[in-house]
């Protein structure tokens, strides 16, 4: 028999995910269960301090806060890139979508990020035009509240959700529509009942791609966030180690982060070895 | 419910510029196997998915038990469709699949498990309730679409080149269920192909398409052995063509002059004579002659028959052995095998040992047919 080499070819990718991911999660993980130091950084003592301090009210507001922004950029997301990457998929110019799609890719994520605020801004694109339409007087506050971040965090991930619906829509055989609708269903219900659970994998990964990303976001609630309500976990992070100097909470936030969206994609896993046995104890 | 009647009036239909039904009228009696016939672009695909609510016809009615049903969306219609590629739902099990349009009706569960089951039991699938389509060969695929098109008791079940994907003993196995299946329900099939074989095996009457057009209708002798212009006579199985000018019509005897070959004798019969129009001397005629019914041998035909036969001494150009039958392809001698003089016959191996010397190629033979055993497909002005 031949000799199985598998471990040494995959010796280069494990070194690096282990020196590189898996290494730093560790230190977050011991750094959330060790006291603050006094300007920054930590003392080598156990202390659950960090997730003490999570029951604080505002704390408890803000995790609800950018669950509900999250989950809400995410639904919308959805709302917009499925029939979006319907469309590319039936259309003849596909590879032209593709790369309108990926357009975004080759400019900075900051940039696009300001020029959400040149388009939002209280003299930026938009109120200028609603104010010359005639259709407002004075202009509308747009930027710094929760709309604003939710709308940015859509435009930022919505490529995100539009490529891998489209890979799987574009592998989707539409005469199971024609098949569905000579059997019976209305054109929703053909779409409903034979076309969604046909590309439940790509609709799945569209909300992971959507959702890991906002639920962690910083920089969008940053820079077009304001108010109690736009403030999010990533927000805090940033605020701990830069201000407050308290490490041992900004690592708990971000243990806190990595469970959340890791009980998204197991929630995903479970979700699909039920299904899985569920078929098989129907076979027997 | 079952063996409804279809009438199909004046179909046109139009993809941009091009014509692809034109003024299409048929009439499928109740409970009929009705083939659409034709080449491929020839519009039956079309007509079935006009048939079935999937495209909408510029012109014409269609009408099911005297109901036209265009204006109503493919849900709504009582008929079923069998897809090219069966279009069984992936995520679905088998059971799961035939019983999609009764859940749909919102059956009971005792209901639909009681149909699912005779179904499946009808098409031969009892046992693989829980399997994905996936995990069932073409065979099975095939079966499990026949079964969820019937659970819903269509009028008219709808077939769309369904063979086509499976090889050629799977094809003629499941051709005779289809007509088993056809036999016990008495539903009205209409049944789309581009093989000839598989429309004249098992239909009642087929309709022969052509650019848009019906070219023919009939029953599949009447297809075979009286076509109804060149086209037809191509397109259906194998035949010898031979076009010529009319010399004389004596009766049901019709003398046609060919290039190379001389006079060709074509009887007709009475109902055929009449058919044809202006049919006199002088006009341009073609003949068909299926290569079955043409014989061959080293030797000459007895001369006492001369006056209905037609022979021709001819070169053997290329023998194909096919087992139950050998093709010879011939030309006439001191020809150089171009239009009217090469000639197929095919003879039928019917014992073990062939009935005289053995034809080879190059061998000069004698080929000759019956009067009778030749129809005169089309005449036209010179």
């Amino acid at each position: 028999m031949k000799k199985n080499h598998g471990l040494l070819y995959t010796l280069p990718t494990g070194l690096w995910v282990t020196v590189f991911f898996l290494v730093p999660v560790i230190i977050v993980f011991l750094y959330s269960f060790l006291d603050r130091g006094e300007r920054g950084g930590i003392v080598w003592r156990f202390s659950l301090e960090a997730y003490r301090d999570m029951a604080s009210p505002t704390f408890l507001h803000i995790l609800v806060i950018t669950m509900l922004i999250s989950l809400a950029a995410t639904v919308l997301t959805l709302l917009v890139a499925l029939p979006c990457a319907y469309y590319m998929a039936r259309s003849k110019r596909k590879s032209l979508y593709l790369f309108l799609i990926i357009i975004p890719f080759l400019t900075n994520f900051l940039i696009r990020i300001y020029a959400w605020q040149a388009i939002l801004g209280n003299s930026g694109f938009l109120n200028n035009l609603l104010i010359r339409a005639g259709l407002i007087k004075n202009h509308i506050q747009f930027l710094y509240n929760e709309w604003a971040v939710i709308i940015v965090l859509v435009y930022s991930y919505l490529p995100y959700a539009i490529l891998p619906l489209y890979s799987t829509i574009e592998k989707f055989d539409f005469s199971l529509l024609e098949a569905a609708r000579d059997l019976g269903t209305s054109h929703p219900g053909s779409i409903l009942r034979v076309m969604v659970p046909n590309i439940r994998a790509g609709i799945v990964s569209a909300v992971l791609f959507t959702f890991i990303p906002t639920f962690g976001a910083y920089a969008v609630p940053k820079l077009v966030g304001g108010g109690k309500n736009s403030f999010m976990l990533g927000n805090i992070i940033a605020d701990e180690i830069l201000v407050n100097r308290n490490w041992p909470f900004a690592s708990a936030t971000s243990i806190l982060i990595t469970l959340v969206t890791t009980a998204a994609l197991g929630l995903y896993v479970l979700a699909n070895k039920s299904a899985a046995r569920a078929a098989q104890r129907k076979k027997t | 419910m079952n063996g409804s009647d279809v009438k199909i009036e004046g179909i046109d239909k139009h993809f941009g510029d091009f014509h692809a039904l034109r003024n299409v009228n048929i009439h499928i009696q109740g409970g009929e196997f009705f083939s659409l016939l034709g080449p491929s672009g020839c519009g039956k695909t079309t007509l079935l998915r006009i048939l079935a609510g999937f495209e909408s016809p510029a012109a014409g009615l269609v009408r099911i038990n005297g109901r036209n049903i265009l204006p109503l969306p493919p849900n709504k219609r009582h008929t079923n469709m069998i897809f090219q590629n069966y279009a069984l739902f992936p995520h679905l099990t088998v059971f799961e699949n035939v019983a999609f349009p009764l859940r749909l009706k919102k059956l009971g569960r005792r209901e639909i498990d009681a149909k699912v089951e005779e179904y499946l039991a009808l098409t031969k699938l009892a046992g693989q309730e829980y399997k994905k389509p996936a995990q069932l060969s073409g065979g099975q695929k095939q079966r499990v679409a026949i079964a969820r098109a019937l659970v819903n008791g269509p009028e008219v079940l709808l077939l769309d080149e369904p063979l086509s994907a499976l090889d050629a003993k799977l094809r003629q196995h499941m051709l005779i269920e289809l007509d088993t299946i056809h036999d016990k329900t008495g539903i009205t099939f209409i049944y789309v192909t581009h093989d000839q074989q598989e429309a004249l095996s098992v239909s009642d009457h087929i309709a022969v398409m052509n650019e848009g057009r019906i070219v023919q209708v009939g029953n599949p002798t009447e297809i075979y052995e009286s076509p109804a212009d060149v086209f037809v006579a191509n397109f259906i199985g194998e035949a010898n063509l031979f076009h010529g000018t009319i010399a004389s019509v004596e009766g049901e005897m019709v003398s046609v002059e060919v290039k190379n070959m001389g006079i060709l004798k074509v009887t007709m019969e009475p109902g055929d004579l009449e058919g044809m129009r202006d049919f006199q001397p002088g006009k341009q005629a073609s003949i068909t002659v299926r290569p079955e019914k043409i014989n061959i041998a080293l030797e000459k035909p007895p001369d006492l028959l001369q006056d209905v036969f037609n022979a021709f001494p001819c070169v053997v150009d290329e023998v194909i052995y096919n087992g139950f039958q050998s093709k010879f392809f011939v030309k006439l001698s001191g020809t150089g095998g171009n239009g009217n003089s090469a000639i197929k016959a095919f003879k039928q191996h019917m014992s073990y040992y062939s009935a005289g010397p053995e034809i080879n190629w190059k061998d000069r033979v004698w080929v000759w047919w019956k009067a009778d055993d030749a129809y005169l497909v089309e005449v036209h002005d010179a």
